[in-house]
Order: C-alpha cells, then sequence, then structure tokens
C-alpha cells in the first residue's frame, strides 16, 4: 500500500515537470500556432539560470595558503566567496546554500525577455510558414542554445543543490500512521508546479488581459477587428511560457544536476503529453502531464515489470497509443487544431 | 581492374576503367602495394583519435583528446617526456616512432556506435590512420573495435568497462588498458567486506544495456561468495532522468546496501536521488544503510556534488597515486593544462605510449607485428604497477583502485581518497572464465 | 526517355552523372594540401550520401506528396538493417538476399505501423509514429538484447551458422560482404598528381540503387497515384466528399516509403555488417526530416541535397580540430593566427553541432523552399544577369 503511495508521490512529481513544460508549449501553440522545439531549450536555459546565479553569489577571491599543496606541489590558493568575506561565513554560506530558490527571481525576468527576443527576432517571422518549418526553425535554435550552453558550461552535470534546510527527508505518513518518507525538496516542487499552474488559470480566467488573450485564442481575426492590438499580447503569453518553463526549470536544479541536454530530453516527452492532453487545451496538457508521470512511475514497480518485461520502457509511448487511438483527439482536444 | 582492400589507398594500377582517360601514365605515382592497410611511407605516421566531443561524455572526450596531444609530444620529444622516462621499456626515444613524426587526427564517436564507425571508417579511408584509439563506452569500443579489426588497424581501446569488449566480442586487433567489470567486483568485494561485514543486503539498480549487466553480474557474484545475500536486482531504463521510482521502494525492501550499476549521466541522477531519499542517513537491521557505485568517474562524480562523499566505488587510476609514473604524468598533464588528468585521460595517454612502444619494439608498423609485441608483454612505470597485457584475450592486468568519496575536499579535483590499492593477483581470471566466454580473438589482421 | 518527360529526363541524368562521378566530384582538393579536409570523396562518406539520400527520397513520398509527417521513420531503417544483419549471419554474405528480406520486413513493419497510426491525421499521426519508433528503439536497446544485441549493436561472429558459406575464411576472420564474390570493399586507388580517387565497388552498388530509387521515386511523383497522395495533402475532405476513400492510397505511400527507409537499412548493413538500435531513435527519425525541409519538402532531388548537407557537415566538420585549423592560418602572423583560430573554434570539432543549429535556422529563414530554392534562385540570379548584359550590349552598341 504504502509504495503505491510512494509512487503516486513520484508520479505527482515527475508529472508536475511534464505539466509545467506542456502547459508552456500548449500556450505558445494556442495563442500562436507555432509548434516550438526550443521549449526544451528554455527549460535548460531556466535550470541554468540557478546555476549562473550559484556561480555569481559563490564568486570567489583566491588566497595562497601556504601550508597546503596542491596536486602539482604549488601551494594551493584557497578561494572564499566574496559573500562570506562581506557577511561573514556564517550569512554568506546560507546566501550561497539558498541560490536555487533565490534564482527564481532572477529568472523570471531573464526567461521572459528570452521568450520576448525569441518571438519578436524570429518565430514571429513564421506564423504564416508551415508547421513543418517552425518544427525546423526551433529545432535550430534549440540545437544552437544548448550548444552555448555547452560552450560555457561544459558537458558534465552540474551540481546545484537545495538549502540544507529543504534538503532532507518528511515522513509523510505520520498523519496516517503509515511510514511514507519523502524528500522534502520534491514536495516542495510539487506544490510550486501547483502554485504556477494555479497562477497561469487563474491569469487567464479572471484579468482582462487573459480574457482577451483567450478570445484571440478562439477567433484571433475578430479580435483583431475589434481593434485590439493581439500580437503584442500573444507576445506576452509567449514570455509567460517561457517563464514557466524556466521556472520548471529552475526548481528541477536539485532534483537532478543540470547539463546542457537536459532539454532534448525533456523535448519529446512534453510533446507526447501535450498530444495526449489534446491539442490546444490547457487543462489538457495538466491532465496529461500527471497522469503520465504517475503511469510512469507505476510501470516502474516490480510486478509490472515482471508481468510485460520492458514496460518501464516503453510506458509513455504505449499509453500515448492507447488514448490516441480511443479518443482521437486527445483527452481535451478541439476538433480541427492540427489536424492537416 | 583490380581489387584491393578497403582502406589501401595511393595504390596504383594502370588499366584504369573509370576515369582512365583523365590520366596519362606519366603522372601517376608509382608506389609498389603496401604489406598492410595505410602503411606510412613519408616521414610522418598518422593516429586517430576518435572521442565523443558531442553528448553526454563530451567533457570526458575532451580530457582523453588533451591526454592523445600530450602523448604525441612526448613521442615527438616536444615538452618533459612525461611518462617515457618512468616507463620500463626504453625503445622510444622521444624522437617520433621508428624516425617517422606522430601526427594525429581526431573524430566524434557521439557515443553512438554507428557516428563512431564512421568517424573511425574516415579516418582509416581518407585519413590514413594506422591506429584508432580513444572512446567512452562499451558499446562503442566494440563497434570500433569489430571496425578496426575488419580494416586491419590497431584499436586501443579508450575508456571500456564492460566485460565483453575483452570477452565475448573481444577481436585480435583490438587491447585494453583499462580495467573491466569483473576486476572492478574482484577489487570491491574484500573491501566491503571489511568495512560493511559479511552479513549484508544488497539491492542493484541496473542500467538496462549490456554493460550494466555484466557489472550487476560482477558485482553479484563476488559479493554472493563473500556471503551477502542480493535482495533484488532492477533494470532502469537507460534514458531514465529520475530515478525516483526505482528508488523509492529499496527503503522498505530490507535491504541495507544500494549497489548503482550505473555510468555517467545515470550514475549521478540516481546517486542524487539516493542520496535525496536520506538513504546515507537510513538505519536498517540495526546497520548503517551504505550505497556503492562499482564504476567511479571523477568528471562525472563531480556533478554529484556532496552526494559522493563516504560512498565507495572502483576506478582504473587517480590522479593522487604517489608512484612515480602517475607523478610524471600528472605533472606533464597538470602543467599544460591547469588541472589533474581523468581516468580516462591516464588510460587513453598510455595507450598511446603502449602503441607507440609496441611499434618501436617490433620494428614495424604491421598491425601483426604490433599486436605480437603486445601480446604477454609486461611493463611497470605506467601508473598501474607492473601490469601484463594477457596474450589470450588483449586484456591489462593491473591494480585496481578502491576509492571513497572525500569528505573534506581541499579542491575541486581532491573528490576521490584511495581506500585500497588492490594488487593485480586479487583481480586476475583464466581466459575462460564465463564471464568471458563466447568469443574468439581471431587471427590478426593487416588488411592487405 | 523511360517513361519520363525532358525535365524529368534531365533531373534523372544530373543525378547520375552527379552519383557516377562523385569520387571526383566530392575530392577537389590535392591530398596534401590543407584543404584535404573538405574533401569527401572516401567510400564510407560517399556509401552514406547516397544511402541517406535513399532514406530522403523515401520519407519525402510520404512527407513532401501526402504531407503526413511521420517522425518514426528511423525505426524502418533500423529493422532493415537488422534484417539484413541476420540475413548475413545466417544465410550468406551475398547482400542481395539481405538487402530484399530488409526491404520486406521494413514493408511489413510499415503496414502494421502505418495501418494504426494513419487513422489519425495531423501531429495526432506525427506523435503515434514517434510512438511506436521510441518503443522500438527503447525495445531493441534492452529487453530485445537476444535478437538486437542492445546496446553494442549486432554484429557477425566468427561462429555464426552461415548456411551459403564459411563462418570464418581460411586465415581466420570474418568473411566480407559481397555481391556475386564482389567484395562490397574493394576500393581501386587512382592517383592523378596530387590526387588520389577511390572508387569502390560498394558506393558504386549503392550509386545504382540510388538511381533506380530516384527514377522509381519521379514515376510515383507523375503517376495518377502521385496526384491522388497531392489531392490527400491539399484538401483530404473534399477527397473524401467525392466518394473516394485516401486511406488505401496513403497506407500505400506509408509502405512505399517504409520500404524505402528499408533499402537504405539494408545497403547500410551491407556497407558495413553492423545494426545498432540508436539507428531507430527519435533523433534519426527528426534526421530524416531535417533532410527533407532543409532540401525542399516536395521536390525530388531536395532530399537527396539535404542528406548530403547533413552528413557533409557531420563527417567532415566534426573533424577539423585546432591542429587543423593552424595548419591552415600558420602563413599569417601569429596574433592573427592565433585570434582566427579562437573565433572559429567554437564551431568546429566540438561544435559542429552548434555550425549545424546555425544553419538549419539560416536556410528556413532565407530560402522557405530549402538548398532547392537557393539554387533555383542562383539559377535565376545568373540567367537574369546574363540576359541583363545581353540587353545591355544591344542598347550600347560598341564604340
Amino acid at each position: 500500500m504504502d509504495a503505491f503511495l510512494l509512487q503516486i508521490l513520484n508520479g505527482l512529481d515527475k508529472g508536475s515537470a511534464y505539466a509545467l513544460i506542456a502547459l508552456g508549449l500548449t500556450l505558445i501553440f494556442g495563442t500562436l500556432g507555432v509548434v516550438n522545439f526550443a521549449h526544451g531549450a528554455l527549460f535548460m536555459i531556466g535550470a541554468f539560470c540557478a546555476v549562473t546565479l550559484q556561480k555569481l553569489l559563490s564568486l570567489s577571491f583566491e588566497m595562497v595558503d601556504p601550508e597546503k599543496t596542491d596536486f602539482l606541489g604549488n601551494p594551493l590558493k584557497v578561494k572564499t566567496p566574496y559573500v562570506e568575506a562581506w557577511f561573514g561565513p556564517e550569512v554568506g554560506g546560507t546566501i550561497i546554500e539558498w541560490s536555487v530558490p533565490f534564482a527564481i527571481l532572477f529568472a523570471i525576468p531573464i526567461m521572459v525577455a528570452v521568450g520576448f527576443i525569441m518571438e519578436r527576432g524570429l518565430i514571429k517571422h513564421f506564423y504564416k510558414r508551415p508547421h513543418a518549418d517552425q518544427i525546423l526553425v526551433t529545432f535550430g535554435l534549440a540545437i544552437v542554445l544548448q550548444e552555448v550552453i555547452k560552450y560555457f558550461y561544459g558537458a558534465n552535470p552540474i551540481p546545484t543543490p537545495a538549502p540544507d534546510a529543504l534538503n532532507g527527508v518528511a515522513n509523510l505518513g505520520a498523519i496516517i500512521g503509515m511510514d511514507i518518507i519523502y524528500p522534502v525538496w520534491r514536495i516542495v516542487y510539487f506544490f510550486f508546479a501547483c502554485v504556477i499552474i494555479a497562477a497561469v488559470f487563474a491569469f487567464l480566467q479572471f484579468t482582462t488581459f487573459g480574457m482577451v488573450v483567450r478570445a484571440g485564442m478562439a477567433d484571433r481575426e475578430t479580435v483583431g477587428l475589434l481593434g485590439i492590438n493581439i500580437d503584442r499580447r500573444f507576445t506576452i503569453m509567449f514570455g509567460v511560457a517561457a517563464a514557466v518553463a524556466g521556472l520548471a526549470g529552475v526548481m528541477y536544479t536539485p532534483i537532478n544536476s543540470p547539463n546542457y541536454h537536459m532539454g532534448m530530453d525533456f523535448l519529446v516527452l512534453s510533446f507526447v503529453v501535450v498530444v495526449v492532453g489534446g491539442m490546444g487545451s490547457l487543462p489538457g496538457a495538466v491532465i496529461a502531464g500527471f497522469v503520465l508521470g504517475i503511469l510512469e512511475s507505476f510501470a516502474s514497480m516490480e510486478w509490472a515489470i515482471s508481468l510485460i518485461p520492458g514496460i518501464n520502457q516503453i510506458i509513455i509511448y504505449l499509453v500515448a497509443i492507447i488514448i490516441l487511438l480511443v479518443r482521437p483527439r486527445g483527452l481535451m482536444g478541439r476538433k480541427g487544431v492540427m489536424e492537416d | 581492374m583490380s581489387k584491393t582492400d578497403v582502406s589501401r589507398r595511393g595504390l596504383l594500377r594502370t588499366g584504369a576503367v573509370a576515369g582512365a582517360g583523365l590520366a596519362l601514365p606519366t603522372i601517376f605515382t608509382a608506389q609498389s602495394a603496401s604489406a598492410f592497410t595505410n602503411e606510412p611511407t613519408g616521414s610522418t605516421v598518422t593516429l586517430g583519435f576518435n572521442v565523443p566531443q558531442t553528448g553526454p561524455y563530451a567533457d570526458e572526450g575532451a580530457d582523453e583528446l588533451r591526454a592523445f596531444e600530450l602523448a604525441v609530444e612526448h613521442l615527438n620529444g616536444v615538452g618533459d617526456g612525461g611518462m617515457l622516462s618512468t616507463f620500463s621499456s626504453k625503445a622510444l626515444g622521444g624522437d617520433g616512432v621508428l624516425g617517422k613524426e606522430v601526427k594525429f587526427v581526431t573524430g566524434d564517436t557521439q557515443t553512438k556506435s554507428d557516428a563512431a564507425r564512421a568517424s573511425a571508417k574516415s579516418m582509416i579511408e581518407k585519413d590514413g590512420a594506422i591506429m584508432i584509439s580513444g572512446g567512452s563506452s562499451s558499446g562503442v569500443a566494440v563497434a570500433v573495435q569489430g571496425l578496426c579489426q575488419e580494416a586491419g588497424v590497431i584499436f586501443m581501446a579508450g575508456l571500456t568497462h564492460s566485460n565483453d569488449t575483452t570477452g565475448k566480442d573481444k577481436k585480435a586487433n583490438g587491447f585494453r588498458h583499462f580495467f573491466n567489470a569483473y576486476m572492478s567486483a574482484a577489487a570491491l568485494a574484500p573491501v566491503l567486506k571489511n568495512l560493511y561485514g559479511s552479513d549484508r543486503k544488497a539491492y542493484h539498480l541496473t542500467a538496462d544495456y549490456t554493460w550494466g549487466w555484466t557489472q550487476e553480474e560482477s558485482i553479484r557474484a563476488a559479493t554472493e561468495a563473500m556471503g551477502w545475500e542480493t535482495v533484488n536486482t532492477v533494470l532502469t531504463p537507460l534514458a531514465a532522468t529520475d530515478f525516483s521510482s526505482y528508488i523509492a521502494p529499496v527503503m522498505n525492501s530490507g535491504a541495507d546496501v544500494l549497489v548503482l550499476n550505473h555510468y555517467g549521466g545515470n550514475m549521478v541522477n540516481s546517486l542524487t536521488n539516493a542520496v535525496q531519499f536520506g538513504l546515507k542517513e537510513k538505519q536498517v537491521n540495526g546497520k548503517n544503510f551504505e550505497i556503492v557505485v562499482p564504476l567511479y568517474s571523477r568528471l562525472m562524480a563531480k556533478g554529484a556534488g556532496e552526494n559522493v562523499k563516504g560512498i565507495l566505488g572502483s576506478t582504473n587510476w587517480h590522479w593522487s597515486l604517489q608512484d612515480e609514473g602517475s607523478k610524471t604524468f600528472v605533472r606533464s598533464f597538470g602543467t599544460k593544462y591547469g588541472f589533474p588528468p581523468s581516468q580516462a585521460a591516464h588510460t587513453c595517454y598510455v595507450q598511446t605510449l603502449l602503441y607507440a612502444d609496441a611499434v618501436a619494439r617490433a620494428g614495424s608498423f604491421n598491425p601483426c607485428a604490433v599486436a605480437e609485441a603486445l601480446e604477454g608483454f609486461e611493463f611497470d612505470g605506467m601508473g598501474n604497477g607492473k601490469t601484463l597485457y594477457r596474450a589470450e584475450d588483449h586484456q591489462c592486468f593491473k591494480d585496481v583502485l578502491v576509492v571513497r568519496g572525500k569528505e573534506n575536499p581541499t579542491s575541486e579535483f581532491d573528490l576521490l581518497e584511495v581506500v585500497e590499492v588492490t594488487p593485480r593477483e586479487q583481480v586476475e581470471y583464466a581466459p575462460d572464465h564465463p564471464m568471458f566466454a563466447g568469443g574468439q580473438l581471431g587471427s590478426c589482421n593487416p588488411g592487405a | 526517355m523511360f517513361g519520363l518527360d525532358k525535365r524529368d529526363t534531365t533531373l534523372l541524368l544530373i543525378v547520375t552523372v552527379l552519383t557516377m562521378f562523385a569520387p571526383f566530384i566530392l575530392n577537389p582538393f590535392p591530398t596534401d594540401s590543407g584543404l584535404a579536409q573538405f574533401n569527401a570523396g572516401y567510400p564510407d562518406l560517399m556509401q552514406r550520401f547516397v544511402i541517406f539520400g535513399i532514406f530522403a527520397i523515401g520519407f519525402n513520398i510520404l512527407f513532401g506528396l501526402t504531407g503526413y509527417l511521420s517522425f518514426g521513420h528511423a525505426a524502418f531503417l533500423g529493422v532493415g538493417s537488422y534484417s539484413a544483419v541476420w540475413m548475413f549471419k545466417l544465410l550468406s554474405m551475398n547482400v542481395i538476399p539481405a538487402i530484399l528480406l530488409s526491404v520486406i520486413i521494413a514493408g511489413l513493419f510499415a503496414l502494421v505501423i502505418g495501418y494504426v497510426s494513419l487513422r489519425r491525421s495531423g501531429i495526432y499521426f506525427s506523435i503515434l509514429t514517434l510512438a511506436f519508433a521510441q518503443m522500438s528503439f527503447s525495445l531493441a536497446y534492452s529487453v530485445l538484447t537476444p535478437v538486437t544485441n542492445g546496446e553494442t549493436g549486432l554484429q557477425l561472429a566468427l561462429d555464426d551458422p552461415r548456411i551459403l558459406g564459411a563462418s570464418a575464411t581460411a586465415d581466420g576472420s570474418i568473411p566480407v560482404t559481397s555481391l556475386f564474390g564482389l567484395e562490397m570493399r574493394s576500393t581501386y586507388s587512382m592517383a592523378v598528381g596530387p590526387w588520389d580517387f577511390q572508387f569502390n565497388v560498394g558506393y558504386y552498388l549503392c550509386a545504382l540503387v540510388l538511381i533506380a530509387a530516384f527514377y522509381v521515386a519521379i514515376r510515383i511523383f507523375r503517376s495518377p497515384f502521385g496526384m491522388m497522395l497531392r489531392a490527400v495533402k491539399s484538401n483530404q475532405q473534399r477527397m473524401n466528399y467525392t466518394g473516394l476513400n485516401s486511406k488505401p492510397y496513403t497506407l500505400a505511400a506509408f509502405v512505399i516509403s517504409g520500404m524505402y527507409a528499408g533499402l537504405a537499412g539494408g545497403l547500410m548493413a551491407s556497407m558495413d555488417p553492423l545494426a545498432g538500435a540508436e539507428r531507430m531513435q527519435w533523433t534519426a527519425s527528426g534526421e530524416v526530416v531535417l533532410m527533407t525541409i532543409l532540401g525542399g519538402a516536395g521536390t525530388l532531388i531536395g532530399p537527396v541535397l539535404g542528406a548530403g548537407f547533413i552528413k557533409y557537415f557531420e563527417n567532415i566538420f566534426s573533424k577539423i580540430n585546432d591542429n587543423v585549423l593552424h595548419g591552415w592560418f600558420s602563413f599569417l602572423p601569429d596574433g592573427i593566427e592565433d585570434f582566427l583560430v579562437f573565433v572559429i573554434h567554437p564551431f568546429i570539432g566540438k561544435g559542429w553541432h552548434l555550425t549545424l543549429g546555425i544553419l538549419f535556422m539560416l536556410v528556413v529563414i532565407y530560402l522557405p523552399g530549402g538548398l532547392v530554392e537557393g539554387g533555383q534562385r542562383v539559377v535565376g540570379w545568373l540567367s537574369r544577369r546574363k540576359s541583363a548584359q545581353s540587353r545591355q550590349s544591344e542598347t550600347n552598341p560598341a564604340e
């Protein structure tokens, strides 16, 4: 029983990442009608915002310690971060330790800016072009972005731990008398994802801006004829989608050390999630993200593997096939979207 | 029209079919048929270094490339000569190999068998490489080794740890200096027994491909022989990035040791996830829960940050070794690049020197002569103590290091501490050991 | 000629000439010169150009004509390679049965996957094909290892039970693939002055197959069947309203393009008897999509150009390293040399992905019709200049 509960937690956790990326993808697709293959790269750039902030905060000066030697036998240069020198090792250490949560603030403006530049500089010119061209150009962009990151940060994963206070485990089952031990940061990640998703939906549902955007998604031309500058609003939505992907990336860094190709690892999966959810449906994308996350976790349990060998390797694709055959437009897709 | 082999270049035959009209016989550069593939005829000899330059192992590949460049410099007498001064064989004089200057070409394996073979082929067919080396995964090593066997050049494997490379997929033209899964297990088991006792229950998470399986098989055999019980073994997809759903069941399985048969990115993620779930602080059966990573890579372990502290594993070589060979190598590498070399760099450097030395001793670049010179060759001064290139399977036998993640690192390179240097006798096995059975070396192929 | 109109005949002739003289065309630089780095006329790469050309031509029959974007075509190529290698292991080293089997198996595979996937259209179809291919890849890598040899890839061994032919040659090596005794790997090199041209049997076999495949593709493009497929692309709904069931046509196109992929896989294994699971990964499927779009989807020659373009970058640019750069610029003063190397460094060697990514973007942005459009523009520009010149000469009589 508790094994099942644990896997549900794992699934929700994995699903959070899928849902956030898929949400952004759907947002871009729904507003601009663009298939954005660079969305995984936005997730990756978000993660590297956290890495960068951690590097900035731990910028150090070097002092020679004559008593120790480095690997060549020369006197060892001991590095001390500036923040530790300014605020004392105690406070300075804490600041560095909390760099991942701080990176949320750092990442929002950067991601919005990246989104703006991408949309205005490149994607704007591809609204009228076939989807295949959009795929090719955004795929090219994704490669360029990840190679730039690789050039500066190398190919190896970079450790970005969570603050110590959030790094331990919590016993979630204590209330119901069970033993369900789960990492605190993963719980944080899940709730963070829920907050972001809720915020995006609330923004679209309860603000005038959101209402206009929704109207534009339904019928762009009419909204334009009403004298509303829908293009500008859609550009802003692109920035929002980029920020959502970026924040998903920032918060993901303590779960798995980020590397330059993490975006590509998520790209195909998040496309499957979007399509299973149904093209153009925001709730569909979120639900599909969580459902596939949970199913993936279940499939990695032993009874599943012993029942169907290799099921843990293919579960997402298998589910995608079944859902698409049973429900032609995914879980909540609209008719006529991306069907030709 | 005469037929020649895949890679014989510069060969001349009059009466060509296609394009014969374009060329008058006088502008043909006459050469005699060469005795073997890519026989070096000029004043230089070309080696091919095939390493991952893109993809997850790009940094490891970059380090291998640095080591290759250093080795070529030393062979050509540039720089401080490195391990040439500590190497027990003195056939090389720092004046190239057999009087020829050493040149090299590089390529990208992308850690994919197809791309690696394409790149190696272009080195052989286009650049006239006489030896191929490098690589960072067993799948690639086996694929390129097979290619070199067909083409008739020597393959000096880089980082490849699967038993199969010198087991069921061994080839007469291929040689491996790096250690293998069996040796890791044989070296680790006694240390594990010493530190964690002989009454332990192990849970294996294994990357679901050939290397992972041979690793798991080896560790299981070695630990079960000393009294450990294997509670469970679970295969994880290679493409997995989040291992939480595989780690969670470990907690209530009754196991008190987790063995992570993962490498590279998989290892970084699974170890990070395992520590996240509090396994390091856990108490099971009245004992401390322990995590073991049988194959450590220092470069990759860096990605796991603090999580490697106190975790046991094995490695082929580590820069903190204090023998003369290692110290010399670390000094030349560190002076040139500013940081210490990785085990991948070490094995590639040594392989290049060993190849050059074998050529010098054989007095010929002919792959068959070189292979003969390498077979059964015993040497010292290359960082792992007395080492033997066994003739039966072209595997090197040498000391293996058992290492542990350091608690108080003094620098960003100082991640691992050597717990024990397991002597060579302890990791040796018979050439017909069942884990290595099923393949044949075949006969050496000089290509022509 | 051959039932083709004049334009298509010219196209076919151009392709024939290009492939037949590729060893010369791709080797423009003398072997010892610094620019020899850019030579692509060695057997392995020429074979790859042609094989991926076939793959892309086949993909274009589906995508270019019907508009159905399959994201799982690499699976058919992989299945083809596996069948061919098994044929070498079990039957004989002759390439004919291996290639035949790989085409048949890939066709059957395509029939099953196509039958299921074609129940949906648009992106739903793309994701279905992607899912099938990724499942094949994952299973081939892990659970199906007894058949596929997993990570290592399926290779020949010395103890293969070959029914027609020996398990090993007299001198103890694995026999090589051949066409009735003509070894695929045998190469004739012709040294002409400083040049070195290589003529490889395997390459010419692939080239002949490519010409045949290209011819068949032209016939399909110009046939009533091809018209039907184009009708599917332009408006499937209208077609259905007229009472035509488009499914058999699209399924036929899917199977044909799957067989082309199987043919490419079989040829690949015939040139180099190894089949790895990575051939089926989504990145490999994506690659053929990129080749086709880059070259010009829906055009006949475009996919072949796109395939050559990508393979050229993969194999040539990845091999340029700093040493080579220093070699090129060594004639310059030290400071300028180092500066140039520093500037170019990120784009070559390990940075070849970056160069490729930038080129993708440039081509798509400036040449919406792919490389073919680029070629047309160049031709158009030349002819305009020519006519402008002739007009000029008319208006300005010689003094």
